[in-house]
Formats: C-alpha cells, sequence, structure tokens
C-alpha cells in the first residue's frame, strides 16, 4: 500500500483512556465501541485495499451531542472522522489511528415529509433507498440513485455529491438537497439553506455538499422529492463498434432527447453481466447501451421509437425495446449488478471513476487498452454514456504479489488520461484517499491552497478528516499569510488599461 | 478619492496587477458588466469601478458535450444567440435585471447573471445558476489567478467552488472565464391557465400541477388587481409535441378542480411569461423586494403584508414572491422569516437602500462563518465595496 496518512499524534494516543471516558460521558451505554474487535468493522470503506482500525469510534444520536463530541475534541485537540454507511469508494471514511470515528448510524429517522412543498426532511443516517420509500405510496421518489443506495446513506451523499445512472437527467445531490443542519468542528451548531429554493447569501450549502466531511458533520438534511414519472421505457442496442456506441450517445444528445439514463458497456463488462445474471445481453459486440426514456407514457413511447431510428442510423446490430416494465428492468439487471459480476471474473477489481469529454471515448478506451497490456491487468469498462463518467474495472489479484501496486499505477494512469484530454479525476466517487496525491495532475499549487483555505474558514485546526482530499496539509496561519503590506506603496501611480 | 478612476482590464495579468495595486493603495474594487444591477445594495462612491467586459467573447462551445465557455464578461443576449441556433438553452432560465428598473433586456453580462444567483421562472424545475455553472477562472483578493471546477458536465474533484461563485456578488473573486451547462431546447411548450384564484387557490393549484406527473417547468400567479381586473394562476409544460399535448391533457384533468381551464395561445403565453421577466405588472416607482419561500408560504407572505399596501405576485409556485411595497421594511423581513424564508431589496431610492440591507440578514453564527469565507477568498477585503453593509 502506497497511500502515506498523516503520523499519528503520540500524545493523543497516550491519552486514549481519557478520550474514551469523556466520549463515554456525552454518549452513554452502548455508544462508544473502544473494545479491538468490535472496531475491526470500522477499519476501512468500499475502498478495502486501505485499512486502518479507529482510535475509538462513537454512535451519538442527537445533534447536542455530535456537537459536544466535537466540542470536546477541537478543545483538546483531537482529530474527528465522520462515517455514515461506510461505502464511499474513494476511502472518504478511512480511520485515521489517532481520530475518534463519529459514525452517524443511529440519525436514522425520517423527520418530516410535505408533499406540497415536495421535500422530505431526514436524519443524514437514513439510507438513499428509505427516503423514496418513505414517500413512494404518495407517487414520489428522490431522484440521485448510487448504486449503493440500498445501503449508502443521505448524509454520506451529501458529504460525496453522489450520482447515480439518472443524474444526467435529475442531477447530482448537490442539485436535489435544499438545506442541511451542520456541526461545526468547534461544536457550533447552524442551518444552511432550508426549504425555499435560494440561498440567503452565500451558497454555503453548495460548499458543504461534496466537501467529503472536511467542513462539519451534517445532522439533518431537507431533500426535494419528485413526482414519480407516469412511465418509463428502455432500449437495449448493441454495436459492433465501441465508435458506433458514442456516436449514437452523441446523435440522441443532438436530437434534443436528454435520457434519463444512458449506459454503456464494454465486451469484458458484457460478458462478466450477462454470465452473472443471464438477461440475454448479445455477446457478439463490442459496446451495448442501455438508454432509458421516462415522462408521460405518450413522451416514452415517442421517444424510444426516435432513438431506436438513431441507434439503426448509427449500425447497432442488437435493438430491443422494453414493452413491459419486467423487461426494463431485466435490461437493467446486468448494468446493475456489472461490478460483482466483474467481481465473480477477477479475485479483486479495482473500479475507477473519472469523467471525459465524451467525444474523446474512442481514443481513452485504446489508450486504456495499450496500458492494459503495458500493466498485464484486464479492465473492463461501464460509462455513464451521457456525461462522459467513465467507470473502468481493473481486475487484479490481491494474493498474487505486486498485483495491487500495479492495479493502483494502471489506475492513476487512467486518471492522468482523464485529465489530459479535458476531463477530470473524480465524476462521483470523490477524492477521497484515493485519489488525493493526483490533484496537482488537475489543481495548481495556488488552486490547490485557495481550496484550503476555505477549509481553514470552517475547521481552523484542520482536525475533521485531516489527511483526505489534499496531497499537503498547509496550516492555516501559513495559508493565510500575504505577502504584500496594505498601504505600503501610499500614493502608486494607478494603473489604466 | 478615486472615484474618476476606471479599470478595464484585458488580460488576467492585467486583473492581476489590478487588485494588487487596490491592495497596496488601500481602495476597494466594485466588479461590473453590463451594470443591470446597480441598483441593488448601497451606492459605493469609494470604489474603484472594475469594468470585466473586456473578457468577453465564446471561448468552447460544444453542442453535444452540453457545455459552454465565455469570458465572463460576454453579454447575455450574445450566448442567448450562440445556443439557439443550436436548438440549445442555458441550462438554467437567467434572470436579467435590466427590464426592472426600466432599461432595456440584454444588458447583463453572463458574469454578472451568475453572479447574482438568480434565475426566471423555470428555476424551479431546471435549478439556478449555481446548479449548472461547471468551472469558472478567477482573480481573487488575494491577486492570485484561480481556477476552479472543470469543463465537462459530471465532476465531483475537490471542493465545489462554483458553487460559492454563483450568487457571491463579486465579493469573493472576479470571475473572467465560466464553464457552463447547456441543454437542448425543448420544441414546443404549453401553457394551461385558472382564471380568478386568490392567493391561498393559486398556491394549491400550483403544488397540485407540480406534484403531477405532468413535469411542469414553470408555475406563477397575477393577482386580479395587477391583470386587468381578473387573477391568472398559469403552468407551463415542455417538450416535443406527443408528451406536450399528453401533459396538457392530463393538466387539463387535474386542475379542473379548481376552476375552467385554459390553454393560453402563443402570444397570450408570451405575455403571461414576459410579465414574470419584466415584473411590468408592478409599479415601477415603488421599492421592489424579492423573497423566496418555501412554496406552500407564499400565500402567508402576501396575507401578512397586503393590509399594509403590498402589491404582489407569485412565480415558483409561490416559491417566490416579488413585492412592491412603500410601508416598514422590517414588516417584509419579518414576513419573510415568519414564512421560513428570506427577502432581499432589489430596488428602491437611494436613501431606503442607504438604510436597508439589499439582503436579509443572516444568524450570528452562519454571518460569521461567510465573513470568514469571504476573507479566505479576499483577506483585505478589495471586493467590500460596502454595497452589502460589509463595509459600514
Amino acid at each position: 500500500m502506497s497511500l502515506i496518512m498523516p503520523e499519528p499524534d503520540a500524545g493523543v494516543l497516550a491519552r486514549r483512556g481519557e478520550i474514551v471516558r469523556a466520549l463515554r460521558a456525552i454518549v452513554p451505554g452502548e455508544g462508544v465501541i473502544e473494545d479491538t474487535d468490535a472496531l475491526r468493522p470500522y477499519e476501512s470503506d468500499g475502498l478495502t485495499a486501505y485499512r486502518q482500525p479507529p482510535m475509538v469510534v462513537v454512535l451519538p444520536d442527537t445533534t447536542e451531542q455530535v456537537s459536544a463530541i466535537l466540542a470536546w475534541c477541537h478543545a483538546q485537540g483531537v482529530k474527528v472522522v465522520p462515517r455514515g454507511s461506510g461505502t464511499s469508494l474513494s476511502g472518504g471514511a478511512l480511520p485515521l489511528a489517532d481520530a475518534v470515528l463519529v459514525g452517524m448510524a443511529k440519525f436514522n429517522r425520517v423527520l418530516d415529509i410535505d408533499y406540497d412543498d415536495r421535500l422530505a426532511v431526514v436524519q443524514p443516517g437514513v439510507t438513499n433507498l428509505a427516503v423514496t420509500h418513505a414517500v413512494e405510496d404518495r407517487g414520489f421518489y428522490y431522484a440521485p440513485d448510487p448504486s449503493s443506495q440500498i445501503a449508502c446513506s443521505i448524509g454520506g451523499n451529501v458529504a460525496e455529491n453522489s450520482g447515480g445512472v439518472h443524474c444526467l437527467k435529475y442531477g447530482l445531490t448537490t442539485n436535489n438537497v435544499l438545506g442541511v443542519e451542520l456541526v461545526l468542528m468547534d461544536g457550533e451548531v447552524i442551518r444552511l439553506g432550508g426549504r425555499q429554493l435560494d440561498p440567503a447569501g452565500l451558497d454555503m450549502l453548495g460548499a458543504v455538499v461534496g466537501s467529503e466531511g472536511l467542513l462539519g458533520i451534517v445532522t439533518e438534511v431537507t431533500v426535494r422529492i419528485l413526482p414519480k414519472p407516469e412511465g418509463a421505457r428502455a432500449l437495449l442496442i448493441g454495436f459492433p463498434s465501441v465508435e458506433g456506441a458514442g456516436k449514437c450517445v452523441a446523435d440522441v444528445i443532438a436530437a434534443g432527447i436528454i435520457p434519463a439514463g444512458m449506459e454503456m458497456m464494454d465486451r469484458l463488462a458484457i460478458h462478466a453481466a450477462e454470465a452473472f445474471v443471464e438477461v440475454g445481453y448479445p455477446l457478439d459486440v463490442e459496446a451495448l447501451l442501455i438508454v432509458e426514456l421516462d415522462g408521460v407514457v405518450a413522451e416514452c413511447d415517442h421517444l424510444i421509437e426516435r432513438v431506436a431510428d438513431i441507434a439503426r442510423a448509427n449500425g447497432s446490430t442488437t435493438l430491443r425495446l422494453s414493452n413491459d416494465e419486467a423487461e426494463r428492468v431485466a435490461f437493467w439487471a446486468g448494468r446493475k449488478a456489472a461490478f460483482p459480476a466483474v467481481g465473480r471474473v477477477s479475485p479483486d477489481y479495482y473500479c475507477m471513476d473519472g469523467t471525459i469529454p465524451r467525444r474523446r471515448l474512442p481514443e481513452v478506451l485504446e489508450r486504456m487498452r495499450e496500458l492494459s497490456d503495458q500493466y498485464g491487468l484486464g479492465v473492463a469498462n461501464v460509462f455513464h454514456a451521457g456525461d462522459g463518467n467513465l467507470h473502468p474495472l481493473i481486475l487484479y489479484d490481491a494474493n498474487k504479489p505486486g498485483e495491487l501496486d500495479r492495479a493502483e499505477a494502471f489506475g492513476n494512469d487512467i486518471l492522468r488520461l482523464c485529465v489530459a484530454v479535458g476531463g477530470v479525476l473524480t465524476g462521483e466517487h470523490g477524492v477521497g484517499v484515493e485519489k488525493r496525491d493526483l490533484m496537482p495532475v488537475m489543481f495548481s499549487e495556488t488552486d490547490l491552497k485557495q481550496q484550503q483555505r476555505l477549509k481553514c474558514a470552517f475547521d481552523p485546526k484542520l482536525l475533521l478528516n485531516p489527511g483526505k482530499v489534499f496531497p499537503t496539509l498547509h496550516r492555516c496561519a501559513e495559508l493565510g499569510r500575504m505577502h504584500v503590506h496594505h498601504g505600503a506603496v501610499p500614493f502608486p501611480e494607478l494603473p489604466r488599461f | 478619492m478615486v472615484t474618476a478612476m476606471a479599470l478595464r482590464p484585458t488580460s488576467v495579468d492585467d486583473l492581476v496587477e489590478a487588485v494588487i495595486t487596490a491592495q497596496r493603495s488601500g481602495y476597494a474594487l466594485a466588479i461590473g458588466g453590463g451594470l443591470s444591477k446597480t441598483g441593488v445594495g448601497r451606492e459605493t462612491p469609494d470604489a474603484v469601478p472594475l469594468d470585466m467586459t473586456g473578457f468577453a467573447g465564446i471561448i468552447d462551445y460544444d453542442p453535444a458535450e452540453l457545455v459552454l465557455t465565455v469570458g465572463a464578461g460576454t453579454p447575455l443576449s450574445q450566448i442567448e444567440t450562440l445556443v439557439q441556433a443550436e436548438g440549445q438553452a442555458l441550462a438554467f432560465d437567467p434572470f436579467d435585471h435590466g427590464p426592472i428598473y426600466g432599461q432595456p433586456a440584454g444588458r447583463a453580462t453572463i458574469g454578472g447573471v451568475v453572479a447574482a444567483g438568480v434565475a426566471g421562472s423555470r428555476r424551479l424545475s431546471a435549478g439556478s445558476a449555481r446548479d449548472h455553472l461547471l468551472g469558472f477562472r478567477a482573480v481573487s483578493g488575494r491577486g492570485e489567478a484561480l481556477l476552479a471546477g472543470a469543463r465537462v458536465v459530471k465532476n465531483v474533484t475537490g471542493y465545489d467552488l462554483p458553487k460559492l461563485a454563483a450568487g457571491s456578488w463579486g465579493r469573493l473573486f472576479a470571475m473572467t472565464e465560466l464553464t457552463l451547462k447547456v441543454l437542448p431546447q425543448p420544441p414546443i411548450r404549453a401553457t394551461r391557465a385558472v382564471a380568478g384564484l386568490g392567493a391561498e387557490q393559486a398556491v394549491a393549484m400550483m403544488a397540485a400541477a407540480m406534484g403531477s406527473p405532468a413535469e411542469v417547468v414553470a408555475a406563477a400567479h397575477v393577482p386580479a388587481d395587477l391583470h386587468g381586473g381578473v387573477a391568472l394562476t398559469a403552468v407551463q409544460v415542455r417538450g416535443f409535441g406527443p408528451a406536450v399535448r399528453a401533459k396538457g391533457a392530463l393538466l387539463d384533468g387535474l386542475l379542473s378542480a379548481y376552476g375552467s381551464v385554459a390553454a393560453l395561445d402563443e402570444h397570450e403565453a408570451d405575455l403571461f411569461w414576459g410579465s414574470l421577466r419584466t415584473l411590468a405588472p408592478l409599479d415601477r416607482g415603488r421599492p421592489l423586494w424579492r423573497v423566496n419561500v418555501p412554496p406552500s408560504k407564499g400565500s402567508m407572505v402576501v396575507s401578512n403584508l397586503r393590509p399594509h399596501g403590498a402589491q404582489w405576485l407569485f412565480d415558483w409556485a409561490g416559491g417566490l414572491v416579488w413585492l412592491t411595497f412603500e410601508g416598514d421594511p422590517a414588516l417584509v423581513r419579518a414576513a419573510a422569516a415568519q414564512a421560513g424564508g428570506h427577502a432581499s431589496l432589489v430596488r428602491g431610492p437611494m436613501s431606503l437602500r442607504a438604510e436597508v440591507p439589499a439582503f436579509h440578514p443572516a444568524p450570528a453564527g452562519v454571518a460569521a462563518l461567510e465573513t470568514r469565507i469571504r476573507r479566505a477568498f479576499d483577506p483585505m477585503g478589495i471586493f467590500e465595496t460596502g454595497r452589502f453593509g460589509d463595509r459600514a
């Protein structure tokens, strides 16, 4: 493992007993976990290549407790790592040896549902899918749908700005959150946003969403809920080349159609998925597209025919249109099972998450094939084709010496490639620890320092989730320094442009 | 006093120099573009105008990628012409402040529209500038050239600084380049309307429409006294022909519970939705407030303020109350707060704007955090002109 985390503070480690007692005074009973075996489930999140048992876990169930925990840790200089359901794929909830892990799982209640204002107020430990379950009997749903939605929490979604297959049309978490209650590292409780659409001043809510647990701990979330579309239909389209599939995607958008979802899989992913779920994916194609249209029934029926025409014009060799709900679900079954399916054909896989301009897809896939040969590791691709978000799955065997390191190096090369063609390091999984050291590929030192100054405005002691997102930890006092002295030049010659 | 001076940089280097010179000289810079929004906030006689129209032009536009990169000083009208030619539109519904001050539309620059963080009637369904600003380049109050976000539609790398940029009103940095999401423009639109509803019924009707599968994109209400004696509550749908027909039929059935449902013809619809952009029905001589509340609370705001002489209309299904009001400004702020929202003073005589801050005062903890964030980008307050009370 090549990851280097901040050096644990020996002084804090030596005070573990005192820290546990202080936490027990705030959260009584079972809410503080210090036993070695009981800490083990918390040693990693969804990025299991990195593991570190936390110093201690605390499971508060009120905002007051969260506030008291953070205030105490702040006063004592103890680091804190927040955790939702632990499904992050970038190591955002990876514990630190000298930090208190604050688990938010007990915040699991839906507090209010308002159908007139089309919103739900939930605690952060409520799972993504539970929001939809709470409102679906009235014909509503919560739109962002990360693949882990059965397990991932809304608080974690806020931290990571999670997406999903439907975010092409319905946006990421940030577009679907109206307000939060947030506890700052010094224990102060504030509310950002609310139940109205626009913020009153600076959009600090927008900065908190996607901040990967570095700015505060969210204790309540107000999300928008949407009326369920009247209908949804999908197409399953096979192409003899990736270029054809890519052209089809571009032509669908050029025709003015924004599908609810538009997913692509490459040959290896198709074969793995079909072997796993046997839903009739064609095995003689290089690329498979799933395009879903939703809306009023007449719209679905109209658009599905137009997409079918576009597919034919781009040389599709397989073209199936869903005629009922069971068929639509079957089209998706392979895609939704793509990750575990790849897990069956390889002992381990490493899931990447770059975004590229869609037009660069053929060359990126070609270069990935070359890298695959170079590293001697296979790669399967699933792709949110509509918005250019790639999920290459690198196949490796952690039990073979050196393969994990090779997989990481391969993954880093893929992400550098994404940035080189005009894309980004992460489209929806977050930076966490995984892409932390690649941040300079995308941002200059000036840009990164400016982002860290935002962190300083929320957490000047850098106690909340340190070692994540930023490759270098600068002290806030150092970042605040200005090299221009106010009034140093009393009457300068005024510039004119 | 440096009031006679105005700066119009045309390169990032020039802009950096302007900021550093301001730091050394101890004056503030008042960022401006089309100057369509100078009626918001206090007068700033001591600040040096920083004219951003030198950063104009289309930098990159690839319709298939749904991404547009432009200079911040590019006129909104130029951008709209460009994307319309490709059958597209900005992904949010930009709001041009000009007409509410009696100026012609089209003077606003994209930088100003984004910095104001405002959107028109379709904000309800399409989101605002904050939802579709993908990336930007800027020069901070530290005098450093910055890059944030990216030129792709899906990105979570690093903090989402574009969210702070949209709605910053020029108080963090001077933006030079913006990357925005664009979307195909649905070819057909239709408007269904019910006449004669009061505020509460109108809000209920709009909530019913928004809660239906008709994918309503906009919902607004103009009361009788501003609409020739007959109130009109209208909702808009968009899409391809078959979809719009089906959505219209769905609404005809659903809304009949509130009265006789009319399909507005294109001219009537343009007039109605146009009036929500210009606010022409509201008396231009009176102070104008923009009240942002949960949609169901819009009627509570007007029932509190109507006895005091407020004129009003609803956009965003009741979530945006535009009102003109000559009474005590504290009443407007109290009504907005009671409804769980906030009120901005958008237009008024100089004397009123000198007394009453443009933005709704935040609770102490939130205000303190906001100040720390402004300091993070602009430690010396180069972009704090006093316009929003930040130097008072």
